[in-house]
């Protein structure tokens, strides 16, 4: 059953969008940038940095206006958007002070931060050295990966990711999907003789049959055979020579093709 | 044994008045918190072993019971005897036996046990002459004080459950709708959010199953009117979930109580297996068709549980925090699914208006907040405890007619209102009338009911400082704004107090509360720069005089002031001398005393018990 289509405007200009999308949605779809921080489109949206929050009206609301995260606001009939606009600038450029104090020797908050004219922060820096800003990027993909291994612990500012019980966690299939995620960097992880170590967990890994590089740990491999339902010799190439593969079965598949037609 | 139609109800509830009177008098021991914490439960063991000790006949006409909160928490512990009304406070057990004789014998009066008025020193025999009494309205609150909690005959007496039987049997869930909109009810959680209006929205969304919860979270500090309801009335609350759940159309509810608060778990718990035991809970109620069971849950200790959507989380099992309500838990609430979610006082609240009628409760209130609220008045004011009073009536009523004015007669500073949430009121604001809207005009709110009374000794930025560190360690820390704005405006109040203010400081404070009032995920984001914003509205120079001078005029922020003995003012009596925990104080009788700045800690031992007010703050 197709959704119901609306319409709604954004920065003054109306656009067509269903029922159910998210501002975010609909702006990244017609080129208008918000930015992000937390937001990933392989999951749900958490609304936890405050990056992209957007200003909203409507004509029946008289005259109420306010800020509301774009990555979670569903659209509707007559809803107006501003993306850009004196309190937004000011909350974006708030935040981004905010995170540069407490990770102010992250390359990439510094960045983001110096786009709003933030240089140096100006509130109490932190004393712990992390970069971690706390988007819970890492633990919303191991949860939609389905292995929850890591997880969020404390409130406030004493919340930190964390392993059950600060011990290597069992649940950990070695994937690196946390690492690669992080918009800071933060994870890490080593992959050395065939062997990748992470979270204080070391995986081996299985190796492509055909060049022989290291691919993916064995328990990822095995876990995500199992709940795909591919084929484990296909997840076991990697990625260069499993495209090699396609391409010469295109190529074979054409020079038979060829020599049928030719003759 | 179960109570199976309305008539059976009412059959019931007869017979346990029957079964009571043939008690002549009631002794009542009040075992609300406050009480309990004086020595309340042996002064009704101490009555206990001298009612045994009298005759049989004697035994028949006298009846003794503990209830819930009576509120004038400050005189307690409490003993009412009724039907006559008598009031004595500060009972100690070795009273018992001299209450029990004279109130067998003659029906004499134990004077020096009697409320003493404070202005005129005279005793008062009945405590519905006495101000903080006669003032006061109580609905949520009217069978706290009167009932023993664990005894379902006794609400059964009270009337309790008629309310659920009319709806039951009398009204369509639409009516039931009808009656709670036109009653003018709105959330005494602090949202203030009409009532009636939720329930219609839950009752219309598509998606089942629906749930009705109960929100006992009560996080606000001192605030104690939820815990009193729950532990004096429990079945108040659970008539009026019934009520709820039948008007949605709702067959599971849990009532949601924070972990720190055992009693009420166990008296909430005691209720519902009564009330599933009588058929008032559970299948077929009343025979009427209609289920709905209830369970409670606990909390994990955290004041944002108190959020309507972090407290569907922590039910559901799963960590409480907030989410973005752009889409109302009355549509998508509890397991995604349409829920209604109510504070307890407005829950207590619903059964009289289902009895007597929305209209009764609509005459009382003002033309937008109807009806009574429940306060838990603390602080510098006299009479510290639990009241109700009609919405309207305001702060110089509640705090000088009710709560009999300040203590020690102080010049009053400042109210507190609606808890971490709310905002601080200086004396130029006593003649707001308390309800939904006004406070909130003036900078503050009314919240849910929290109200604590400030007087000159009192340092406002300290004040703020205390609320935003209990906002920051509460924080559930998933938004920037509030995890990390919270902490640095707490850091910046920090800085002010221990005399490292800088001259940006209130500018930095301005524009870092804006956006995290506009920037956060949830309302204790929101609202957690109203305290600071409060104070620095109506007591800027409180804050300049610490920033820009490094003092604290209050005498309250220790490294910002010291403490100095009036010459002029002081009579040599010694009291200071002995109350000094560091013998920091000289002096010879009748001779002006002296404090040693180099020992003094300012801890204010002497400035409290300085009968001529001869310690100034310099």
């Amino acid at each position: 059953m197709p959704a119901k289509l609306i319409n709604l405007e954004i920065d003054g200009r109306i656009f067509q969008a269903e029922e159910g999308m998210t501002i975010l949605e609909v702006a990244r779809r017609e080129g208008i940038h918000i930015p992000t921080l937390c937001h990933h489109d392989a999951l749900e949206p958490v609304g936890s940095c405050r990056l992209c929050l957007v200003e909203i009206t409507h004509r029946d609301w008289k005259g109420w206006r306010g800020l509301v995260t774009s990555c979670l606001y569903p659209v509707e009939e007559g809803l107006q958007v501003t993306t850009f606009n004196e309190d937004i600038r000011h909350a974006r450029r708030t935040v981004l002070d905010l995170l540069l104090a407490r990770c102010p020797n992250s390359t990439v908050i510094q960045k983001l931060a110096a786009e709003y004219g933030v240089l140096a922060t100006s509130y109490a820096k932190n004393e712990t050295d992390t970069n971690c800003i706390l988007c819970g990027l890492c633990v919303r993909v191991c949860a939609v990966k389905g292995c929850n291994a890591i997880s969020t612990a404390g409130r406030g500012v004493e919340r930190v990711i964390s392993i059950p019980f600060d011990e290597p966690p069992p649940d950990c299939i070695g994937c690196a999907s946390c690492a690669h995620i992080c918009p800071t960097g933060v994870i890490e992880f080593e992959d050395a003789d065939g062997v990748r170590r992470i979270w204080g967990r070391s995986f081996p890994m299985v190796r492509c049959p055909s060049c022989g590089q290291p691919v993916m740990p064995e328990a990822q491999l095995e876990f995500e055979a199992a709940k795909s339902g591919l084929d484990p010799d296909y997840l076991r190439t990697c990625p260069a020579c499993s495209q090699k593969k396609t391409v010469d079965t295109i190529r074979t598949t054409f020079e038979l093709k060829a020599v049928e037609v030719a003759g | 044994m179960l109570i199976k139609s309305v008539k059976a109800l009412e059959d019931t509830a007869r017979q346990a008045r029957e079964r009571r009177s043939a008690v002549e008098t009631e002794i009542i021991v009040c075992a609300g918190p406050g009480c309990m914490l004086k020595g309340g439960l042996a002064v009704a063991g101490a009555l206990e072993k001298a009612l045994a000790a009298q005759t049989k006949a004697a035994r028949l006409k006298l009846g003794l019971k503990t209830t819930g909160c009576h509120g004038l928490c400050e005189q307690g512990p409490l003993v009412v005897i009724q039907p006559q009304g008598i009031f004595y406070t500060r009972v100690k057990p070795e009273d018992a036996e001299e209450i029990i004789k004279h109130t067998l014998g003659k029906g004499e009066l134990v004077r020096r046990l009697l409320y003493r008025d404070p202005d005129t020193r005279e005793r008062v025999e009945q405590y519905t002459s006495i101000p903080f009494y006669s003032n006061q309205v109580r609905i949520a609150l009217r069978n706290v004080g009167r009932i023993d909690p664990c005894d379902i005959d006794q609400y059964l007496a009270a009337g309790g459950y008629l309310g659920m039987a009319r709806a039951l049997s009398e009204m369509k869930p639409e009516q039931v709708v009808e009656e709670i909109t036109r009653s003018g009810l709105r959330g005494r959680g602090g949202g203030g959010f009409p009532t009636g209006r939720k329930w219609k929205t839950c009752r219309n969304a598509p998606a089942t199953p629906k749930y009705v919860l109960c929100n006992a979270d009560e996080g606000d500090p001192g605030a104690f009117m939820d815990r009193a309801i729950c532990e004096g009335d429990p079945h108040a609350v659970l008539e009026g979930m019934v009520i709820g759940a039948y008007a949605v159309g709702a067959a599971e509810g849990h009532i949601y109580v924070r972990e720190e608060y055992p009693l009420a778990v166990e008296r909430l718990q005691g209720a519902i297996e009564q009330a599933r035991q009588r058929g008032l809970l559970g299948e077929n109620i009343l025979g009427s068709g209609f289920s709905y069971d209830i369970r409670v849950a606990r909390g994990g200790g955290a004041f944002v549980c108190g959020e309507s959507s972090a407290l569907m989380k922590s039910v559901a099992g799963e960590v409480g925090e907030p989410r973005a309500k752009y889409i109302h838990s009355v549509i998508r609430g509890l397991h995604d699914r349409p829920t209604v979610l109510n504070n307890v006082e407005t829950w207590a609240d619903v059964p009289w208006i289902i009895t007597e009628g929305a209209e009764k409760f609509a005459a009382l209130g003002t033309e937008r907040s109807k009806g009574t609220k429940a306060f838990s008045l603390v602080g510098k004011v006299r009479n510290t405890g639990l009241i109700e009073v009609p919405m309207g009536m305001t702060l110089r009523e509640i705090i000088y007619d009710v709560g009999g004015g300040i203590i020690g007669d102080r010049p009053f500073k400042a109210v507190q209102t609606g808890g971490p949430s709310g905002g601080c009121l200086p004396a130029s604001q006593l003649d707001q009338p308390v309800d939904f809207d006004s406070l909130t005009k003036a900078g503050s709110m009314m919240g849910s009911g929290g109200m604590i009374v400030m007087d000159d000794r009192t340092c406002m930025v300290d004040v703020a400082r205390y609320f935003l560190r209990f906002l920051k360690e509460e924080s559930c820390g998933k938004c920037v704004p509030c995890r990390e704005g919270v902490h640095q405006l707490h850091a910046i109040l920090e800085r002010i107090c221990t005399g490292q203010g800088q001259p940006d400081d209130i500018r930095k404070i301005e524009a870092l509360s804006d956006v995290i009032v506009k920037a956060s995920l949830c309302a204790l984001g929101k609202s957690a720069p109203n305290p600071v914003l409060s104070t620095l509205r109506y007591f800027r120079d409180e804050y300049e005089a610490h920033i820009n001078e490094k003092k604290c005029p209050a005498g309250v922020c220790r490294s910002l002031f010291t403490f100095q003995i009036s010459a002029d003012k002081c009579r040599g009596c010694g009291l200071c001398t002995e109350a000094c925990p560091v013998d920091a104080i000289l002096g010879e009788l009748k001779h002006v005393h002296q404090i040693d700045e180099v020992k003094c800690t300012r801890c204010g031992a002497c400035r409290n018990v300085c009968r001529a007010d001869a310690v100034e703050v310099v």
